[in-house]
Parts: C-alpha cells; sequence; structure tokens
C-alpha cells in the first residue's frame, strides 16, 4: 500500500466520533495533540477528558479502527496527560454544531482554583438562546455534562463541564 | 530530574497504592447508592462522583505500574483485607445520606488538598497527573459542600442526622492523614506532600465551614492508616468476586 500523509491521518481521525456526543469528532473536541508516522508505524498523541471517563477505550478502539484501513502496521495511542485537556481546547465549529445537537458548549474554562464560583457564567439555552437559565444538577448523563433548565423557553437541556 | 533512589521509589509506591485504595473502596460504597439514592438527580450525581474516583484509582494505579510494572487489576482485585492500605473511613458502610455526603465532603476536601500540594511534586508525572484530578475534585467538593449546608441547617432531622454523622466519622477522617512508613525522606525531597501541612489547609477549611453552620467536630484520635474495621473483607468480597470467579477473562 502506498505510504500515508499525515494529512491523511488526520483526515481519517475526524472520522472518529466523541462516543458521549457523536455530534462532534475528537479531533475538533481538541482531544488529539499530534500525530507521527515512522514506516509503517503511526502514533496518535491522545489526551484523555476525564480520567475516569468509560468512553476512552471506545476512543481508543476507534481512532485504531479509523487509522487501520490506511495500511499502517502498528497504531499506536498514545497518552498525554499535560497540560490537562481543557474545554478551551474545542474548536469554534464544534461549539456550533454542539449547540445545535442541544448540548450548551461550555463557558471559558476559569482559573483553575480549588474552589468554585457557585453561580457560575449564565449558560445560554441551545434551544431558544435565552440566558435566562438554572443549573438543576452538577452532574449529568456523563462525566463531561450537568443539567439546566430554561426559563424562557421551560426546556431542559444538558450543558458541559467547563474544566 | 535526578533518578529516584529506591528508598524514594518504594514511599512514592507506598503512596500511590493508599490513594487508589482510597478511590477505589469510596467509589464502591458510593455506586451502592446506584438505583437508591433519594432523587434521581443525586442518583446520577453519586454514579458521577463513583466514577470519577475509580479514574483516579486507575490513574494512580497506571502511575504505580510505571514504577514497578504491577498490574493495576491484580492490586485492586486479588488483594486479601489485610494488604490495602485505605484509611478506614472510606471502607465503612455507606450509612444514611448525611453520612455518605459528609463522609464525601471529608474525603473530598482532603483529596483536593493532596492533589493541590502534590501539583508541585518534583516527581513529575505525580505532578501531572494530580492536575488532571483535581479539576473533577473540584466539582465533587462543590456538590457535596453543599449538601452538608443543606443538611445542617434545614430540618431538626437533617441536623440531628449530621451532628451523628459527624460524631462517627471525625475520627476515621483524621486517619487520612496519617503518614505512611518511609514516607518522611521522599516529602523532604519534595516528591511528596508532607499530609501535616495538607491536614492543616484541612482543618482550617472543613472546621470553619462547618462551625458557621453550627457543627463542631468532637475531640478525637485518628484511626491509623491500614487498621481495618469488620467491613473491609465483606466489602471486597462483593468487589472482587467476578474478577476472582473469571481469572482468565480479560474484558467484563
Amino acid at each position: 500500500m502506498a505510504p500515508q500523509t499525515e494529512t491523511a491521518v488526520w483526515n481519517a481521525l475526524t472520522g472518529v466520533p466523541d462516543p458521549e456526543i457523536p455530534a462532534v469528532n475528537i479531533v475538533e473536541m481538541g482531544m488529539v495533540r499530534g500525530v507521527s508516522l515512522d514506516g509503517d508505524t503511526v502514533t496518535v498523541r491522545f489526551t484523555p477528558t476525564f480520567s475516569g471517563c468509560p468512553a476512552l477505550q471506545v476512543i481508543r478502539d476507534g481512532i485504531r479502527d479509523a487509522l487501520s484501513p490506511l495500511g499502517f502496521d502498528s497504531v499506536e495511542v498514545e497518552t498525554v496527560i499535560s497540560p490537562p485537556w481543557s474545554t478551551d481546547d474545542i474548536t469554534a465549529p464544534a461549539r456550533t454544531k454542539l449547540e445545535t445537537y442541544g448540548v450548551a458548549p461550555p463557558s471559558p474554562a476559569q482559573e483553575q482554583t480549588l474552589f468554585m464560583a457557585l453561580e457560575p457564567e449564565a449558560v445560554r439555552c441551545p434551544r431558544c438562546g435565552s440566558y435566562d437559565t438554572r443549573l438543576t444538577a452538577s452532574f449529568g448523563s456523563a462525566l463531561c455534562k450537568r443539567m439546566h433548565v430554561c426559563n424562557a423557553c421551560r426546556e431542559p437541556f444538558e450543558g458541559m463541564k467547563s474544566v | 530530574m535526578s533518578e529516584l533512589t529506591p528508598e524514594h521509589r518504594a514511599a512514592l509506591i507506598a503512596r500511590l497504592t493508599a490513594l487508589a485504595d482510597d478511590e477505589l473502596l469510596l467509589s464502591h460504597r458510593l455506586a451502592e447508592w446506584t438505583g437508591h439514592a433519594p432523587i434521581l438527580e443525586e442518583d446520577i450525581a453519586l454514579a458521577n462522583i463513583a466514577q470519577d474516583e475509580l479514574g483516579h484509582a486507575i490513574g494512580w494505579l497506571e502511575l504505580r505500574r510505571t514504577l514497578d510494572g504491577s498490574d493495576p487489576d491484580a492490586l485492586a482485585y486479588r488483594r486479601a483485607p489485610d494488604e490495602f492500605t485505605n484509611a478506614a473511613l472510606t471502607e465503612l458502610p455507606k450509612g444514611d445520606w448525611a453520612f455518605t455526603m459528609l463522609r464525601q465532603y471529608l474525603y473530598d476536601a482532603w483529596e483536593a488538598l493532596w492533589q493541590d500540594a502534590a501539583k508541585a511534586s518534583l516527581y513529575v508525572p505525580l505532578a501531572q497527573v494530580s492536575a488532571l484530578t483535581l479539576r473533577e475534585e473540584r466539582f465533587h467538593f462543590q456538590h457535596t459542600g453543599l449538601w452538608v449546608e443543606r443538611l445542617s441547617l434545614g430540618t431538626p432531622e437533617s441536623e440531628r442526622r449530621m451532628r451523628a454523622a459527624l460524631t462517627a466519622l471525625w475520627p476515621y477522617a483524621l486517619g487520612l492523614f496519617w503518614p505512611l512508613d518511609g514516607e518522611a525522606d521522599a516529602i523532604a525531597a519534595g516528591l511528596l506532600p508532607d499530609p501535616s501541612g495538607v491536614k492543616s489547609r484541612w482543618l482550617e477549611l472543613v472546621t470553619g465551614h462547618l462551625s458557621r453552620l453550627g457543627l463542631t467536630p468532637p475531640e478525637e484520635q485518628p484511626v491509623a492508616r491500614g487498621a481495618h474495621t469488620e467491613h473491609l473483607a465483606p466489602l471486597l468480597e462483593e468487589f472482587q468476586r467476578v474478577a476472582r470467579q473469571h481469572p482468565e477473562a480479560v474484558s467484563w
């Protein structure tokens, strides 16, 4: 098989969805720190989002499945934890996709202090766009999400935590 | 940094194991609420927190693996009760809602402050894992702190339960700060946080918060880390059962 380019690898990786939020892929979520090609081996530098996220293994498998058809003998997924993944790494197009999908994108990550403000920055309702919303639960259906409700349109919605 | 001495390596391994043991057991106790919490949102919150703590246990055990090649699954699933070095705080039965929330609050404060100190460790991999896990711990502490306030200032019944939980938990919570054998040199070398320094910050934070809620911790001596209650063996029996029954299994 013809040697693959780095661009081809990146393109293939954009086909790997975030299993918790399949509307976005791992590249635009900022989970891929880099790729390197060495002969028939490709190494993907992958950064986990939340340390206990059960999707991590699924994503690692997804990376291998996406890159195997490119003809590499070996697909290595290297875990990189420093600097830690931040929701600020999510690209602008991915933020729009999140909102369209019904998940409020994260506010800019605050300085990482030990204690958080109890009334964080207002979260915009992904359905009607109102900022008149409130947090209803600090935890949601996945480690990365919290629950909100919109006072304007009355719809509950999920929002991504800022880290 | 220069190569770790055998003593420093041993101290790091011991501390990482103690941290992981706390996380594993507490995660299991939290998971016991799944399907049983008083409201759905709290069921979900505790499942999330349990999952985070399990993730932290994996982080500490993976770091240990880089030091001695040990298998995280073997450590979690194939050690006997007397080999666990958790603080007994984390093995106590889940109790009522006040007990669960107060235990988690006291533990989260310790974990967050220890990790905050460990971010400055000269052993860079430890500083890196701590920076990662601390971000998650902040959400726990916010959540449990609010519950401690709600219950303390709620009804006479919720306040009574909080007082009972505080009396029961306090000596066990103090046991979190118990120094590990052989750790002093690694602390002096800047590789590990000093538990007594973490304890000072913890006491200031926790007793300050509790006193504003009208609660005063009892005068008690700490329960030594590694001193276990009768509750650990049954917990491990359940926690390790599937892994022990299917030792050949590679995935669940």
